[in-house]
């Protein structure tokens, strides 16, 4: 196996290009496992921690641009108020050994439907920046994903950034696992308010082949909150509202039995973490109009 | 394999280190899986993909073409007879013609890297005629059901017990089905070893093991060796918890070394370790009590059936505590319990911590809960009143001869000081869920459980379940020096560190050397039935005062005095007066080696299942409190309190090292650790998806320590290990159903089970 180790961005591109079956490795927590687990053996691996460009983040535009391998550990301790869905949901990710290695860029390139990051970067309505040779695109995170463990990358692409617009609004994470750390999500829900465009953010994870948003839920969420003028008021959600969003949320997934848990668990836990997230998150957009008068 | 040595004072009663203890904290410990011979070859291990089919040919052609392979062995190579096994040998070393369970050994290959080994070992062509798989031990007897081993039905074992009234009545009566799910013992150290051929047709295996002797036996009879050429020495072990007493990689790697001529190494990868061992036996459990208005039980009726899975291993025995000790620690009068082992094609099922009183447990202290709401009564006091004490008989009518205190154990528990009431907001690392922010306080609400247990201690039954040791005191640069010899298996547990205390307190040396543990000694027993402290304890005592009384015979003779003792490392007169020194007595070694027996025990009456089955009762109550957020069906156990008679605790921080891990494991059961196991195929073979607490799931532990000295044992010892694995998972599991107001009826206790 050879091990390919580029300096900068564009030697990693090259390489990428040059060696289009390179497996890219960034904190190596899912990489490791699978050549120790023989499910895969890469020709090359492609190391891309010594990329610079890829090592931090950095407010560019009016957006957060969070490069590909910054790790959990710094997503939690220096992102909270940018990011806060993603700090939520790095803070779930695995142990301390692992937030200290596995970074979102790792995450998006395994395109798990389990992957922790996705449910919080769907809600928060972020993009993926992409790279090649050919030149750069940035794709929404709601289209990244295709299939199981698939996504729209080309063999000769890596994952640069990840662009999000700080939050206008509160957002939340919810993450089902049967112990209560170090465990694979059964299912999870990301949720963002996004008061500037008065629209509503969801992700959902391990409940579909794919990360996938509810959009459905939420654009009947947002209309509901305007047609009430809560939006403006400020006033309390109706907890029959955050049930009905529950209930459209549990209806956007398609979740499976496995060893894990079971398809209707999964849903059920997937209505009621999406009410709770919403209301938490609302009763916090309540808060901060309060703290501001 | 490292001898210790230490100077540390640490007497009994006292908490000396652990001399391997900094080691493994600092992670240098040298484990079976670090063992290194320089011109070793690996060795690897081909299994079966099915449950249940039949061999029609093995093609090794393409697999022996892949450079670096040195040997491929199958059923057909084994020289002695293709059979091991705890009790029946019913097990074969490699397949021969038919394979009974997924992860059976069908094939060996050795080479001189393992991923070479294994790339080998995937070429070979294996011809499976796949069978039908018996599948559920609820139909393994019915007639129509296919047997698992063709010389043999599919009953293992069949325990009855028949006292008092066949047909009592009362007027209360309380029932419950109950299900168990299939624990695995989880040790973090893989089988491995090392096996080095001699060059004289005999090998040297170096193994991680819980009995030594049990294993050379079995691997004698494969290799067709006599013991003298089969020589075992224990290697680090990495936990064990009864995962280690059936033989794994030991006759393999033997096979392999005799074959080759070269050391053979083996190490289980995690999930192959899954298939490597036997695991705690699943159970389906109907139990029905009656009993007074006034609480008190009048009879208890249970069926108990164990799913052994493919091969016998320790069934027999495991049916043998769930029958005779599958009531619980309670007075009752009238009793008819049936419990059996069967043979299917899941899973061998085998020897785990709290041995078939685990999964009883769960049952009988359920339906003590049941009993106690139906008549209105406290679920302690009604423990206490039905709890057994020093005098009772069992129900095989044997009589509790050293304490029973049920009641104080129980009552302490509820005594001791309860978590805070949750109040405020609160951090979500304290709310069931943790970090991953699945409430706020939403749908959490607290419930409290109670149980309480006993189990035996040692072997049972009419086993003869000795141990042996060898102490051998000299003077080595102007000092006296012990060294103690015995083959009883260090895995965790911290007997190594008893043996030293022993050896201080009855001989007065400092120094005591732990020679390595190898079977130049005699038998020290199985490291099992929470036996090590109390048998292979007792030996090293009797040898001790072997010593002992030779040194004083020497002295005697040799000063023209009589009546002299040991003190410190002084020779003391009658008098008082010191007349030589340790030191001067010892001008050659003196060297003793005892074979120690607990009081027999006897086999049970066949029909009614009557009998002293056991040398020793070991008893233990759990309080549990934890919060449950009944809409997700995740729980938080916020504390988990215990108290436990160890008779004398030799080692207090010993004691309760094993109740802290004792409880985790119970509290495993209960909540998340479950092989999952489909039509025979084990689904989730890997920490990923097998499930244990982790720091944030076990809270901090309040530990009360009860000291009823047994004056049946050495120095009033009782075993430990054990009673802490059983009496907490059902307590755990009580408060869910009190804090969520569900039967809950399975463990462990899924999400799904307590929000719909
Ligand atoms: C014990 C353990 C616990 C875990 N717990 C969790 C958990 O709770 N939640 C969770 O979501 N995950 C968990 N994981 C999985 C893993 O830690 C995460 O997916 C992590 O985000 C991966 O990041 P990494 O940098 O280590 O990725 P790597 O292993 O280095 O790479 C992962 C994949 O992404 C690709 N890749 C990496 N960087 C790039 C790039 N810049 N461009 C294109 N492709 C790239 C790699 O080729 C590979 O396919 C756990 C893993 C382990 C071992």
């Amino acid at each position: 196996m050879d091990f390919l180790a580029p300096t900068s961005w564009a030697e990693a591109l090259e390489c990428k290009a040059a060696h289009p079956d390179a497996v890219a490795i960034a904190g190596g927590t899912d990489v490791m496992v699978e050549l120790n687990f023989d499910h895969r053996r890469p020709p090359a691996l492609l190391d891309l921690n010594r990329v610079p460009e890829l090592a931090d983040w950095a407010l560019d535009d009016g957006r957060v641009r969070l490069g590909a391998g910054v790790p959990y550990v710094r997503v939690i301790s220096e992102l909270g108020h940018l990011l806060p869905g993603l700090a939520m949901a790095a803070r779930t990710v695995g142990s301390p050994q692992i937030r200290n290695r596995g970074t979102v860029g790792g995450n998006l390139g395994a395109a798990s439907p389990a992957g922790d990051s996705h449910p919080a970067l769907l809600a928060a309505f972020a993009s993926v920046e992409i790279g090649s040779v050919r030149g750069t695109r940035e794709v929404p995170v709601a289209e990244f994903f295709t299939g199981v463990k698939r996504s729209v990358l080309e063999p000769d692409e890596l994952i640069s950034a990840v662009l999000v617009t700080p939050p206008s609004g509160p957002q939340q994470f919810s993450k089902i696992g049967t112990r209560n750390a170090m465990v694979i999500a059964v299912s999870a829900f990301g949720f963002a308010l996004h008061p500037d465009t008065r629209t509503v953010g969801t992700g959902i994870g391990s409940a579909a082949p794919t990360p996938r948003p509810a959009p459905e839920a939420a654009a009947f969420l947002a209309g509901e909150l305007e047609a009430a003028g809560l939006w403006s008021s400020r006033g309390a959600l109706p907890a029959t509202l955050a049930t009905e969003f529950g209930r459209r949320v549990r209806d956007a997934a398609a979740p499976i039995d496995d060893v894990r848990g079971s398809a209707a668990y999964r849903s059920h836990a997937l209505s009621v973490m999406a009410r709770r997230t919403a209301t938490w998150a609302w009763d916090a957009y309540r808060d901060e109009n309060r703290s501001a008068a | 394999m490292t001898s210790t040595e230490t100077r540390m004072a640490g007497r009994l009663g006292d908490s000396p280190l652990r001399p391997d203890g900094t080691l493994k904290v600092t992670g240098e410990f040298a484990y079976s899986s670090d063992l290194w011979h320089d011109d070793m070859v690996w060795g690897v291990t081909l299994r079966s993909p099915h449950p249940s089919a039949r061999i029609r040919a093995i093609d090794l052609t393409d697999a022996l073409r892949v450079p670096g392979v040195s040997a491929i062995l199958t059923a057909k190579d084994v020289p002695g007879e293709n059979a091991v096994g705890l009790e029946h040998l019913d097990t074969p070393a490699l397949a021969d013609g038919v394979v009974r369970y997924q992860g059976e050994p069908v094939a060996l290959v050795a080479a001189d890297h393992p991923e070479t080994a294994r790339r080998a070992a995937a070429r070979i062509v294996v011809d499976y005629e796949v069978l039908p798989a018996v599948t559920d031990p609820r139909t393994a007897l019915d007639p129509d059901t296919p047997w698992v081993h063709a010389d043999h039905d599919n009953l293992v074992r069949d325990l009855r017990i028949r006292r008092g009234d066949p047909s009592p009545t009362a007027p209360v009566v309380v029932s419950l089905d109950f299900e168990v799910g299939m624990q695995d013992q989880a040790f973090l150290g893989p089988e491995s070893g090392l096996a080095v051929p001699d060059g004289e047709g005999g090998v040297d295996l170096y193994v991680a093991t819980q009995w030594l002797h049990v294993d050379q036996g079995q691997v004698c009879r494969v290799l067709g060796l006599p013991p003298e050429q089969v020589r075992l020495t224990l290697a680090g072990v990495g936990g064990a918890f009864g995962g280690r007493e059936d033989l794994s990689m030991h006759v393999h790697a033997c096979l392999l070394a005799l074959h080759t001529g070269k050391p053979v190494k083996m190490s289980y990868a995690r999930d192959e370790s899954f298939f490597g061992h036997v695991h705690r036996h699943p159970a389906w459990l109907r139990y029905e009590f009656g009993a007074r208005e006034t609480g008190e039980l009048v009879y208890a009726k249970a069926d108990i059936l164990f799913d052994g899975g493919a091969y016998a291993s320790s069934t027999p025995a495991v049916v043998g505590n769930g029958g005779t000790l599958g009531l619980g620690p309670y007075r009752i009068p009238n009793v008819h319990v049936d419990a059996r082992g069967v043979y299917t094609n899941n899973p061998t099922c085998g020897a785990m911590r709290g041995f078939g009183c685990v999964q009883a447990a769960f049952a009988h202290e359920a339906l003590m809960d049941e009993l106690a709401d139906r008549i209105g009564m406290d679920r302690v006091e009604i423990r206490a009143l039905n709890g057994m004490v020093e005098g009772d008989l069992t129900i095989t009518g044997q009589v509790v001869d050293s304490a029973a205190p049920v009641a104080e154990l129980i009552r302490t528990v509820r005594d001791l000081p309860l978590p805070a009431e949750p109040a405020g907001e609160r951090d979500i690392r304290e709310l069931p869920g943790g970090a991953s922010n699945t409430t706020h306080g939403e749908g959490v609400r607290r419930g409290i459980g109670y149980a309480v247990t006993y189990k035996n201690v040692g072997f049972s039954e009419g086993f003869d379940d000795y141990s042996t040791a060898r102490v051998r005191l000299e003077v080595v640069g102007g000092e006296p020096v012990a060294t103690v010899h015995t083959a009883a298996a260090e895995v965790g547990q911290g007997l190594i560190t008893i043996e030293q205390q022993i050896c201080r307190t009855e001989l007065g040396v400092e120094q005591v050397v732990v020679h390595p543990k190898d079977t130049t000694v005699g038998s020290g027993g199985s490291t099992s039935a929470s036996r090590q402290t109390y048998v292979t304890g007792g030996a090293v005592k009797a040898a001790c005062e072997a010593v002992r009384a030779s040194v004083l015979r020497r002295a005697s003779e040799a000063l023209g005095r009589a009546e002299l003792r040991l003190d410190g490392e002084k020779i003391v007169a009658a008098g008082g007066e010191v007349v030589a020194s340790l030191a001067e007595v010892l001008t050659d070694p003196v060297e003793e080696t005892v074979e120690w027996r607990h009081r027999p025990t006897y086999p049970i009456d066949p029909e009614t299942g009557q009998g002293n089955a056991h040398v020793q009762y070991a008893f233990s109550a759990h309080r549990a409190v934890v919060d449950v957020d009944v809409e997700l069906g995740l729980v938080k156990v916020v504390a988990l309190d215990t108290a436990q008679d160890v008779g004398r605790a030799l080692n207090p921080d010993a004691v309760v090292g094993q109740i802290q891990g004792g409880s985790a494991q119970g509290m495993g059961l209960a909540l998340m650790e479950e092989i999952v196991v489909q039509d025979g195929i084990v689904k989730n073979p890997s920490f990923t998806d097998y499930l244990i607490p982790t720091i944030l799931d076990m809270p901090p532990m309040q530990v009360k320590v009860l000291e009823y000295a047994d004056p049946h044992a050495p120095y009033g010892v009782r075993g430990v290990g054990e009673p802490p694995t059983i009496s907490s998972g059902p307590a755990v599991a009580a408060a869910i159903r009190a804090a969520t107001g569900k039967p809950l009826r399975r463990v462990p206790v899924r999400p799904e089970h307590i929000t719909f």
